[in-house]
């Protein structure tokens, strides 16, 4: 057992932990008996708050667990380890004609992560979330050793894990269907939005049209524009389209940044420089990696907000007008919100049982962690959230409380139920159960 | 595309390696001593592209059956172009100094067994003047160090071996490639605290593809331990015994 640091990808809370396993075969997995903390199954660390980690307790590294273990490329499934990442995935299946089925903004995710936390991406108002598009999978639980389930087998179990943030054992491996392509292009659309009313009605038009649109939102902007952005939209390209090779290399965030690099101000001026690079309805063909994945060109893009971390605040809520009102708070609080992200989730049922999308409008912001200033916004915008019957996104979260999380996810003691007994998390502990975690 | 025999499949650089040659098409032999995991890794590769894999379990302290393994990989490539050896424990120093049954095992299994192992497949390559015999040694086989001398000692024997197996095929067309990583962050180290010198095998494997496809005679990876070992090869020993290494 090695003890080196694993973070959340928001860096913020930090853990630490007593021990971290890195198992490299599936026989080599093992459940240590519960101590004081349990463990919790790690992925590559791309959630934001404490959902992987696992404070005072142990974490399973399953990264190593990274084999396909076969790939139909005829009928386009593929089944395999829980520690492979979409870019593993991607780089095996894209130039046989298949793609994700649903994909979240970084491909650096694990399908063990996707599925723990039933991501969502651009084409939700199409297919819901990533947890729909798995045929079954294998758990490893220290009450019943290894389990298969899915939306047939175990049905209870399944829904449990998907989206159980990691906390109904151990996923090894999994099935998943994948979605058919011509081609590693997309054909994309983007166009300017001036406010917020005027995304509502784009929105919903690019939606019919496209397979996969998402709005970025300038989180900073003037009373007056509020919702001001760029709306792009995005079909998987016909095979006629001229194909280009894959991006090379990455540039790495080598350091921590200082903390004056993500200010009101700095962010202010990237916005305006991103306005004034999109400020005109343009079609383009361009390929999946910068389409899907823009952030993963700057690899540890985390580094950019310092030591101090940040948080991301994502919701959804049905009613627009909340959601309008949470983007005025948001401008209005003076904190560096940066990286808004927008869209309306469609009517497709999530499969789990702490799955976050439902029918509404879902936005993602990145607040650099400022202490106090950062979480009396958060505590305002998650009252919002409340009083509206949204949801907050565990995957994402730092700051909600016990009442949050039960307002969020009214099912939760389903999961509770089915939790295994020597599993936790730091997020579990904060949230979660009712029952305080006893020393066994 | 290139037929590639690998003993010691399961070890996790001779995995990153092999993803490399399966992207590529290549046709492969697995060989390991647990063939369950040796499926896992032969599975992964097949849906990365690799053309064919078959795995074979073997323990390369078997020695008598060393040569039936030989014949297998002819049998199921026909002319292998790359035989990579690459499994290797690491000793648990402080015991070996105590247990002369430590030292004599983990001399077996890094060293001699490896040498073997090379041995047999270069006599099968070498009628035919063709292939290319590549074996993971390590930057510890350079000088004996106070902290790692039982498993450098191990590596230096199959330096030296190559050296003479390389000499002695000069002119057959026969290539003989020693791999010598550093410090590699594998469950071989599991124990170890990471620095800076650490790498990853996935960061590695691109180089040792590129040293056994030029056929480089000794190839240290990542780069820099060439000119760090060569320092070091050249203190003297008066100086290299008080070194804190």
């Amino acid at each position: 057992m090695s003890a080196p640091v694993r973070e959340s990808w928001g860096r913020y809370p930090r853990a630490a932990h007593l021990g971290v396993l890195a198992p490299r075969f599936v026989d080599e997995v093992v459940i240590p008996p519960r101590g004081a903390h349990g463990s919790l199954p790690y992925g590559r660390g791309r959630s934001y708050g404490d959902c992987c980690l696992n404070d005072g307790g142990t974490l399973i590294d399953l990264a190593r667990l990274d084999r396909l273990i076969e790939f139909d490329a005829v009928r386009g499934v593929v089944r395999c380890e829980a520690g492979v990442t979409f870019r593993a995935l991607l780089e095996v299946i894209v130039p046989r004609g298949w793609f994700v089925p649903v994909t979240p903004g970084t491909r650096e995710l694990t399908v063990g992560g996707a599925i723990a936390n039933d991501v969502h991406g651009k084409n939700h108002h199409r297919e819901g979330t990533f947890g729909r598009h798995v045929v079954e999978l294998e758990l490893l639980r220290s009450d019943r050793g290894r389990v298969v389930c899915g939306p047939q087998r175990e049905p209870e179990l399944f829904a449990a894990t998907v989206g159980g943030i990691g906390l109904t054992g151990v996923i090894l491996s999994a099935v998943i269907r994948l979605r058919k392509i011509a081609s590693p292009m997309i054909a994309v659309e983007e166009q300017p939005i001036a406010g917020f009313d005027e995304f509502l009605e784009r929105s919903a038009d690019a939606d019919r049209r496209f397979e996969h649109t998402v709005a970025w939102i300038d989180l900073l902007a003037p009373a007056s524009a509020i919702g001001r952005g760029v709306l792009i939209a995005g079909e998987h390209a016909g095979a006629a389209v001229p194909q280009r090779p894959p991006p090379r290399g990455s540039l790495a965030v080598p350091v921590d940044a200082p903390g004056w690099l993500i200010s009101p101000a700095t962010v202010r001026s990237f916005n305006a420089l991103y306005r004034t690079l999109r400020g005109r309805k343009r079609t383009v063909a361009v390929r999946y990696e910068p389409f899907f994945y823009p952030l993963d060109a700057a690899r540890g893009w985390n580094r950019l907000y310092g030591t101090r971390g940040f948080v991301q605040f994502q919701c959804v809520v049905a009613n627009d007008t909340a959601m309008r009102t949470i983007l005025t708070r948001l401008a209005a609080s003076g904190l560096a919100a940066s990286l808004g992200v927008l869209k309306r989730f469609g009517e497709l049922r999530s499969p789990g049982i702490l799955s976050f999308p439902r029918p509404g409008l879902t936005l993602a912001a990145d607040l650099p962690f400022d202490g106090r200033p950062t979480l009396d916004l958060l505590a305002g915008l998650h009252a919002v959230v409340r009083e509206h019957g949204g949801a907050l996104y565990c995957a994402k979260d730092a700051a909600m409380t016990r009442e949050d999380f039960r307002a969020s996810y009214p099912r939760w003691r389903e999961l509770a139920r089915l939790k295994d007994p020597a599993l936790s998390s730091s997020l579990w502990r904060r949230v979660g159960g009712d029952a305080p975690w006893h020393e066994s | 595309m290139a037929r590639v025999v690998i003993f010691g499949a399961t070890s996790a650089i001779a995995q990153a390696v092999a993803r490399i040659w399966a992207s590529r098409g290549c046709a492969m032999v697995l060989a390991g001593r647990d063939g369950n995991r040796l499926e896992a890794i032969g599975r992964d590769l097949r849906a990365r592209g690799a053309e064919r894999v078959t795995t074979h379990v073997l323990d390369a302290l078997d020695t008598p059956r060393h040569e039936e393994f030989v014949d297998r990989a002819f049998e199921y490539l026909e002319l292998p172009d790359i035989v990579l050896i690459a499994h290797g424990t690491l000793p648990d120093h402080a015991r070996a100094r105590r247990d002369p049954q430590a030292v004599a095992d983990a001399l077996a299994v890094n060293g001699a067994s490896a040498c073997a192992l090379a041995a047999a497949f270069a006599a099968r390559l070498e009628p035919p003047r063709h292939g290319t015999v590549a074996v993971i040694s390590s930057v510890a086989g350079d000088r004996g160090r106070a902290s790692n001398y039982v498993y450098g000692a191990a590596k230096g024997t199959v330096d030296r071996f190559l050296e003479g197996l390389s000499a002695s095929l000069r002119d057959t067309g026969v290539r003989i490639v020693n791999v010598k990583p550093g410090f590699v962050d594998t469950p071989m180290t599991a124990g170890f605290s990471k620095n800076a010198l650490f790498a990853t095998p996935e960061g590695i494997a691109p180089a040792i593809v590129d040293a056994i496809e030029r056929g480089a005679r000794v190839a240290y990876v990542p780069w820099f331990w060439g000119p760090i070992m060569a320092v070091l090869r050249a203190v003297p020993r008066f100086v290299f015994e008080r070194l804190p290494i």
